[in-house]
């Protein structure tokens, strides 16, 4: 066993360096000069602002705004800084009344939503941070927040559609719309750059 | 099942299959010292690793001294860990000035990371500094995936060689595995996630406005952070604005590359591969996905290139893709039914052309049931242990089949070379059993098993499941285990049980909702994991001695064809009766008698 001992301490260290010091800084060096904002966070620049990640969701519960998915970070609601899932299992009396719950406000805020509803609207995401909702979703919403927000239905519907994500090769992932980005190309603050706007519910 | 999904499993399998026999090749290679095309650069630094820790790459080492190597290289690692997470507050790279891990969590995890497991009894975000988690944990992930190649290729050597007192040298089989196979794949795919969007950045954490402040209730805290209590003895709350996010971020891309290939699965953030930093977009997904697979598979081949017969390595791969596809299936059809809990509450589940649909709950719209299925599927038959969704939010079969490719030993696939090891050990009982039913002669390759090997391989294939029952068992029956489960009853069972059962199969993942990170569970895991990853990789090189030092034995009349589809019926079947005689009690205590509650409460 002594004759063990120099090769393993000496690789231990040197494998150490090679690979918690050298490769990771080498991966830091092409990211940073190859895709620098992507390897940053894949931020939103509003005039100048960062304002959010394109990949992070944010609450949303005003009723002229999307609303994304029910977020289990608690007890701030999508906490970027401490990702989590409800880990709720399928027949636990709570996660039946947290839905229950959750379909009860979407109702309340849109009486004329009757009919079922798209499953990932009122269930929590596995990160808490989800960006996204599926299509279907958001295609719920549009009467809520064009009545909210003094706009036609049409026009609402046509800027989420014009938003929609279709499966990658039409075969990885589904349908789905970035929450955060929708709502601020309802601001109009995500399209061209105009501020300033209303921000219901603020 | 929606033909969609059939689709994509398919898409999966022939990416798998495609890359397996190339990468096969190139390991053979690897591993049999000869030039494979990385030699002009990565040589030098090879011989240069080689010449200042005194090893001589011609030194071949007997089953006793390559074991030792292992274990004194493992402990000499998880020594480093551990210091490394006690020190981290003291140390450079921390701009969160997160504190030193305490001793439990950091025993529990630096043993987890040793072994491969990768089990995770702590949130990374809120943790582990940046260096602990590129120098102490990614590092672990290489060098115990190495490990694990190593004792695999060791015993591949004792059925290639013949009258032999060797099995190869356990410095040169890990640093060449390292050099040449997993850095290289390693930097190749940790790039490719960035540019899907995985953070890779020294920087701080980075704050954000809200578009929408959002105010919450928290409890009043005092000055020394003890909640605030009312005269009644009722905590005081009190109303918050928050305006800002907090978007944690880190050297992530460099250290998922490696947790993917090597079948480690730690994550760098808390919710692992769900997180979208960590797993950005359906592509990204998709090549984790393959990464998770990738190696295990292609190492079924590296053996047939090894002892000269390739259609041992594809008859074993097959058998391995058999078991996958019907996992796979089962699971995939689960989660996109979806819960009949929540459809009589009025909500839309059918998969169709603006939704995924299924059970979404803990699971990403990005990914869907199916993406998530395909994943808990491929993480539990690689030992690999991450996750992209949250499995405890599974419905009742959907959350068994992760439980049970597990249970099954890690073998469909299993670890990087672990895997491997542990399917071989059961062809020998395989063999072995059709020697008694048929009277043919027990041997594989070219050699004679003998009761020696017959011990050893029962106990690589019996250590693991006594851990996970009797850790099980103790754990229901002491107070301190059934105080840390999230959700009552039979769910409640399987949270221990799924534990159990990761652990001491070194796969990782978990039914999260188990508050894993109490004395009773760093302590009671950590050995789980010592135990099952060490007491079958010392038995298995004991197997790769005694092999080597045999005869080859031409094939006869008695000899059973080991290439042929009847074998690959008769491993498959072994691998799955030992499961079943196993576990099928303890399954019909936890996600069976849920799933039969869950159809009583829909009625």
């Amino acid at each position: 066993m002594g004759s063990q001992l120099r090769p393993a301490l000496v690789l231990v260290v040197a494998l150490h360096v090679l690979m918690g010091l050298v490769y990771p800084l080498a991966v830091t060096g092409i990211a940073q000069v190859v895709w620098p904002a992507k390897a940053g966070g894949s931020l939103v620049v509003v005039d100048g602002r960062p304002c959010g990640s394109r990949l992070i969701g944010q609450p949303f519960s005003a009723p002229g705004y999307f609303w994304g998915r029910p977020s289990a970070t608690s007890p701030v609601p999508y906490d970027a800084s401490a990702s989590s899932g409800s880990n709720l299992g399928p027949t636990n009396p709570a996660l039946l009344d947290l839905v229950r719950t959750r379909i009860a406000t979407l109702r309340a805020a849109d009486p004329s939503l009757t009919g079922p509803i798209p499953i990932d609207l009122v269930t929590a995401s596995a990160s808490g941070l989800d960006p996204d909702i599926s299509v279907g979703a958001a295609l719920v919403q549009v009467p809520r927040v064009a009545r909210a927000r003094g706009m036609r239905e049409a026009s609402v519907r046509t800027l989420v559609e014009t938003r929609e994500v279709a499966p990658t090769l039409g075969l990885l992932g589904e349908p789905r719309v970035n929450v955060l980005l929708l709502n601020l190309a309802l601001d109009g603050t995500g399209t061209g750059g105009r501020s300033g706007v209303r921000r219901p519910g603020v | 099942m929606t033909a969609l999904a059939a689709l994509q499993l398919l898409a999966f399998l022939a990416v798998i299959l495609a890359l397996a026999k190339p990468l096969g090749v190139y390991m053979a290679r690897v591993y049999e010292s000869r030039p494979g095309g990385l030699d002009c650069v990565l040589g030098p630094v090879e011989r240069f690793l080689y010449r200042i820790s005194g090893v001589n790459a011609g030194d071949e080492m007997d089953w006793k001294r390559y074991a030792t190597a292992m274990l004194v290289f493992n402990l000499a690692g998880w020594l480093a860990l551990y210091a490394l997470m006690r020190l981290q507050g003291t140390l450079p790279a921390n701009p969160q000035h997160l504190p030193a891990v305490n001793p439990l969590l950091d025993f529990n995890t630096a043993i987890s990371f040793v072994t491969n497991t990768n089990w995770q009894n702590y949130s990374g975000e809120r943790t582990m500094s940046y260096l602990t988690q590129m120098l102490g944990l990614a590092v672990q992930n290489f060098l115990s995936a190495a490990s694990g190649m190593a004792v695999l290729v060791a015993l591949i050597r004792g059925f290639a060689r013949r009258s032999a007192t060797t099995v190869g040298n356990f410095w040169v089989d890990t640093v060449r595995g390292t050099l040449y196979i997993l850095l290289p794949l390693s930097l190749v795919f940790a790039l490719a996630l960035v540019s899907q969007g995985v953070v890779q950045t020294f920087s701080a954490y980075k704050k954000v406005a809200l578009l929408e402040p959002v105010t919450v209730t928290e409890p009043r805290l005092d000055a020394a952070g003890a909640p605030v209590k009312d005269a009644k003895g009722n905590p005081v709350t009190e109303k918050v604005t928050v305006i800002e996010q907090t978007l944690a971020l880190g050297p992530a891309a460099s250290q998922i590359a490696i947790k993917q290939l090597g079948t480690n699965g730690g994550g760098f953030f808390n919710v692992n591969s769900a997180h979208p930093f960590e797993n950005p977009t359906p592509l990204s997904d998709f090549l984790e996905l393959v990464a998770i697979l990738l190696l295990p598979a292609a190492l079924c081949l590296t053996l047939g290139e090894m002892v000269r017969d390739r259609r041992q390595g594809w008859a074993i791969l097959a058998a391995m893709v058999a078991i996958f596809v019907v996992f796979a299936v089962f699971d995939i059809a689960s989660e996109q039914a979806g819960n009949p809990l929540l459809t009589r509450l009025g909500v839309d589940q059918r998969p169709s052309a603006t939704q995924g649909g299924g059970n979404m709950e803990g699971k990403e719209v990005r990914f869907g049931p199916v993406a998530s299925a395909l994943w808990a599927t491929a993480t539990t038959a690689a030992s690999n242990g991450s996750v992209n969704a949250m499995h405890d939010s599974f419905t009742p079969l959907g959350g068994l089949v992760p439980m049970a490719l597990m249970q099954i030993g890690e073998v469909v696939f299993g670890g990087v070379g672990s895997g491997l090891y542990g399917m071989l050990a059961f062809v020998i009982v395989a063999v072995f059993i059709a020697g008694l039913m048929v009277g043919r002669t027990p041997e594989y390759l070219g050699k004679k098993i003998g009761s020696f090997e017959m011990k050893m391989a029962s106990l690589v294939i019996l250590v693991p499941p006594v851990v996970v029952l009797l850790g099980t068992a103790l754990a229901v029956a002491t107070a301190a285990g059934r105080a840390a489960t999230a959700n009552p009853g039979a769910h409640g069972f399987s949270e221990i049980l799924y534990a159990f059962s990761s652990a001491a199969n070194n796969n990782g993942s978990a039914f999260a909702g188990l508050s894993g990170n109490t004395p009773f569970y760093n302590f009671t895991l950590g050995l789980a994991m010592f135990f099952g990853r060490f007491w079958t990789k010392v038995p298995i090189l004991a197997i790769a001695g005694s092999l080597a030092a045999k005869k080859m034995t031409p094939a006869g009349a008695g000899t059973l064809a080991t290439h042929t589809p009847l074998f690959v019926v008769l491993l498959v079947g072994t691998v799955l009766l030992v499961a079943a005689l196993t576990f099928l009690p303890a399954l019909a205590l936890g996600p069976i008698v849920e799933h039969l509650q869950m159809l009583a409460m829909a009625r």
